[in-house]
């Protein structure tokens, strides 16, 4: 705590915007009120977060060029998309790229937002990830900084995907960043946003990222969250959005790396007809582990919501899978379904699921499944009869099961990423094939 | 259906709401180490249990309320303001020798119940039931005890057991559920009265089902029993229970706890129709049902099954659960559970799974109406040590009416890669196109609905002991009257 109450005055001391000023210190007063979750907070029941709270992180004052550089050239995306990328949590100008930016459509860093357009981005920052939702919710408005302000105007769609790449550097100190997204999806608007966490082998600092989305009428925001950093990272992240009539929102959630990982992601859906559409894959090895909590809120009537989430852990992994729909009263004609599946691949590894339903209206169709098993031995038998070996049929049958969500990645580029990932990281290599 | 006709039948009487004038020894509310102690020379404990209780007293003192965690909301409780002792009959007779000796009053309260008290021969082609009365605090008598004597089977309350056989009981008591399990709990281990108590020797088949029937009469009281049942190796026993109150305004506290063992290839089999007093329509009195029961599947290939039909209560918080530590042992929990007007239900179960091969089945259905709110929360662990487990939950929400609520809280922790768990879940109202169906075939609205609830329910209640099947689907049907519209 002593750590972060000094970084947080250091850092906070020269701000120039007084009303920030004292946002910041609220939302810093609410983190060391809340202090670091202990199991005893359901929604921390199965992770422990007591090694995170004795790390000491500093901020970023400044990054390596040239190491950033390859480290994006490595292992980031090449696709055709509107670039931000963000080193420790700081933006790398050099390697962003937002030329081009069609009419009606703004997209800024957010320190270059919170200097130029104070009162609108204040406006929209901090509505729907407000310091009351988490702690680290808190941490992260405490320190907010950087990150970036989107803005789509009616009836625009967004040419081409807008990429945010976070690099993690390998630092003698280790080091934290709290980025804010803030996108704000006019009516009938269109966009992509892909988000790719990635880091240097021996990087372990703390990402805490928090995104917010506001989505007017018939707006339609495809998220994909690929989180691969390196086996050491700790890394939080938080996506709230709050939907209005008719408006879409599909998210695909990759989760392949970090030490600790805790992912939430909230939709309140607030308009008739508003839907939205998880997917998820969480692979754990090593001693990872992994949570992924989700939260639907129908606050409307005809609203639907969808989850498939599947979990793949070796090793000593432990994932969390917690989902939750909570129906309002009154909000009739819902349709939820949660799907959960769970693959054990190591008698060490461990999940904890829990789809929760709380429903307060009547005429709803809600249903959640939630299996946790091993692989099918008459589908392995199957391929071995054919003349698979039977590491190689595992390791296919694995990769099978993650397909149902890796399939729902529309972008080859990003589907090729995330299947030879997969495919990687499984006990039993196998050979692919890419489709291109 | 228009409001008044549906308001009207929402009206339905609880029929066991009749209160039995009896004299009564009653304890003044109020509790401290005393009302222990008081409670343990009544029934002429040894000195163990009597320790054993303050143990516990002492511990549920620097407990807390566990209300934060159950979707269930009550204004605290005043334990100050209970009475922990009520015995019918005068303060200074003994307790009667025999059945002969009863009350005709209580008697005739059974009666009433539907609880025949008199050793009736058995109708022919069925079963006899034995039976233990439980009236506020004490047991006023227990059937066939003879006939179980001759086989083995050691049938009586809990107090008689404890003079009888206190060995068994200091062997088995508090094994399953501790002292401190829960805050309930606690407190029920220092001052439970009575309950039933259960010894089925090694390899005998208990020769006919065995149950006991609680009543809550005196008011201001609570009602902590505490039952043992133990089945030896390859022993085998069914168990009911059922429960009525009288209706008052004031809540009364039920805190029950319920242990069993199961060794080596015993079955039990624990069925409850739980139909304690769930308050009138505004939400007003009603039992709190708070209760803790477990099940030990010590043995191998041991199995226990829970059934139960709650529709009583003005709040259940009970999870009845199975700790498969036995070696292919099979844990299985069926339930009903309705609630409407105000009632609340927090309920569900625990399999706790450690022995290699075991095995674990679990049906709930919940039905909410009126403003009633109701929660499954189950949770289904897997140890390491559990090779192969298997599990299977299904729950099921049906809601009628648009201002209840139905809610499910699933856990699952799973640590072991061959362990098959499966759990699904659905919630919905009925289908109007099946009530449609039965309409158009010319059945009323009324019948329609209790038919598709019957239907609904229908893989808990062919779980049931026949003899409870029969009145289990006619308390449904009451619990729901009207509640359709």
């Amino acid at each position: 705590m002593k750590q972060y109450a000094e970084a947080f005055t250091a850092f906070n001391r020269d701000a120039e915007n007084g009303w920030l000023k004292s946002q910041r210190i609220a939302a810093f007063a609410r983190f060391e009120y809340l202090g670091f979750p202990t199991s005893s907070v359901e929604e921390w029941k199965y992770t422990d977060t007591k090694a995170l709270a004795k790390r000491e992180f500093k901020l970023a004052t400044g990054y390596n060029q040239s190491a950033a550089a390859e480290l994006f050239a490595s292992k980031g995306l090449t696709l055709d998309a509107y670039r931000l990328v963000f080193v420790d949590g700081l933006l790398s100008p050099e390697l962003s790229n937002l030329e081009g930016l069609q009419e009606a459509v703004v997209i800024e860093p957010l320190s270059q937002a919170l200097a130029t357009e104070l009162e609108l981005t204040c406006g929209m920052m901090g509505r729907l990830a407000g310091i009351d939702v988490d702690v680290f919710t808190a941490l992260n408005f405490a320190f907010v900084n950087e990150g970036a302000v989107v803005r789509i105007g009616n009836n625009q769609t967004l040419n081409k995907p807008l990429l945010i790449t976070y690099l993690s550097m390998a630092n003698d100190a280790a080091v934290m960043s709290h980025p804010r997204i803030i996108v704000a999806a006019g009516a009938n608007s269109e966009l992509q946003l892909i988000e790719h966490f990635i880091g240097e082998e021996e990087a372990q600092n703390l990402t805490n990222r928090v995104v917010e989305g506001i989505m007017e009428r018939n707006a339609k925001i495809h998220h994909t969250l690929l989180q691969q950093p390196s086996d050491k990272e700790w890394w939080i992240g938080r996506i709230q959005i709050d939907q209005k009539r008719d408006s879409r929102y599909t998210s695909h959630q990759m989760n392949l790396g970090g030490k600790l990982v805790r992912d939430d992601l909230v939709c309140d859906l607030n308009g008739e007809g508003a839907e939205c559409d998880f997917s998820g894959l969480l692979f754990g090895r090593n001693r990872q582990h992994m949570d992924i909590h989700t939260l639907v809120n129908h606050n409307a009537p005809l609203t639907n919501s969808y989850e498939t989430y599947k979990t793949i852990l070796n090793d000593r992994s432990q994932g969390v899978f917690n989902s939750k729909v909570i129906v309002k009263k009154d909000s009739q004609k819902i349709h939820a379904v949660q799907n959960n599946a769970n693959l054990l691949l190591s008698d060490q590894a461990q999940i904890n699921a829990k789809p929760e339903l709380e429903i307060y209206a009547d005429d709803v169709k809600c249903a959640h499944g939630a299996t946790t098993g091993q692989l099918d031995l008459d589908a392995l038998f199957y391929l071995m009869a054919r003349g698979i070996g039977e590491e190689e049929a595992r390791g296919l049958l694995t990769l099978a099961f993650a397909n149902e969500v890796i399939d729902k990645l529309e972008l080859p580029e990003i589907y090729n990423l995330v299947e030879t990932t997969v495919a990687g990281q499984l006990p039993h290599k196998i050979e692919l094939e890419l489709t291109q | 259906m228009a409001n008044e006709e549906m308001e009207q039948l929402v009206r339905t009487e609880y029929k066991q709401g009749f209160v039995t004038d009896i004299e009564s020894d009653t304890l003044a509310p109020g509790l401290d180490e005393g009302v222990v102690r008081y409670i343990s020379a009544k029934k002429k404990e040894p000195q163990w249990l009597l320790d054993w209780r303050l143990e516990a007293f002492a511990l549920w003192k620097k407990m807390h309320d566990p209300q934060a965690w159950a979707n269930i909301e009550y204004p605290k409780i005043d334990y100050q303001a209970i009475s922990y002792y009520s015995a019918p009959g005068a303060k200074d007779k003994d307790a009667p020798k025999s059945l002969d000796e009863v009350d005709p009053k209580l008697l005739e309260t059974f009666e009433k119940l539907g609880i025949p008290l008199h050793e009736r021969a058995a109708l022919a082609g069925v079963r006899g039931v034995a039976v233990d009365a439980v009236f506020d605090s004490v047991s006023v008598g227990t059937t066939f005890k003879k006939e179980l004597a001759e086989a083995g089977v050691i049938f009586s309350s809990i107090s008689e057991a404890v003079q009888e056989h206190p060995e068994l009981v200091r062997k088995y008591l508090g094994t399953v559920v501790s002292q401190t399990d829960n805050y309930y709990a606690a407190l029920n281990s220092a001052v439970f009265t009575d309950g039933s108590f259960v010894f089925v020797p090694k390899g005998v088949t208990c020769p006919m089902e065995l149950s006991t029937y609680f009543r809550i009469n005196a008011a201001n009281t609570g009602q902590f029993e505490r039952t043992l049942i133990i089945c030896e190796e390859g022993a085998q026993v069914s168990y009911l229970e059922g429960c009525t109150a009288p209706m008052r305004d004031e809540n009364q506290l039920h805190a029950a706890v319920v242990e069993l063992v199961a060794l080596d290839d015993a079955y039990i089999k624990y069925s409850t129709v739980q139909n304690w007093y769930p308050g009138d329509e505004e939400g007003l009195g009603g039992i709190y049902n708070f209760v803790t029961k477990r099940g030990d599947c010590r043995g191998d290939r041991s199995k226990i099954t829970w059934t139960q039909v709650e529709t009583g209560s003005a709040i259940t918080w009970k999870y009845p659960s199975c700790i498969l530590r036995g070696k292919d042992s099979v844990g299985e929990f069926y339930s009903v559970a309705v609630t409407n007007n105000y009632q609340q239900a927090d309920t569900g179960t625990k399999m706790i799974h450690i022995g290699e091969g075991s095995r674990s089945t679990i049906i709930s259905k919940g039905i909410s109406a009126g403003k009633s709110n109701q929660s499954y929360r189950g949770l289904v662990k897997i140890l390491p040590s559990a090779k192969n487990a298997r599990n299977f939950t299904q729950c099921d929400s049906l809601l009628l009416g648009d201002k209840c609520g139905a809610h499910t809280f699933p856990y699952q922790e799973i640590g072991n890669s061959t362990a098959q768990v499966e759990h699904e879940a659905t919630t919905s109202k009925i289908g109007e196109d099946q009530l449609f169906y039965c309409m158009q075939r010319g059945i009323s609205e009324e019948d329609s609905v209790n038919m598709i609830v019957n239907g609904f329910c229908k893989d808990v209640f062919q779980e049931l002991p026949m003899e409870f099947a029969v009145e289990a689907e006619a308390l449904l049907n009451v619990t729901l009257e009207g509640a359709v519209g």
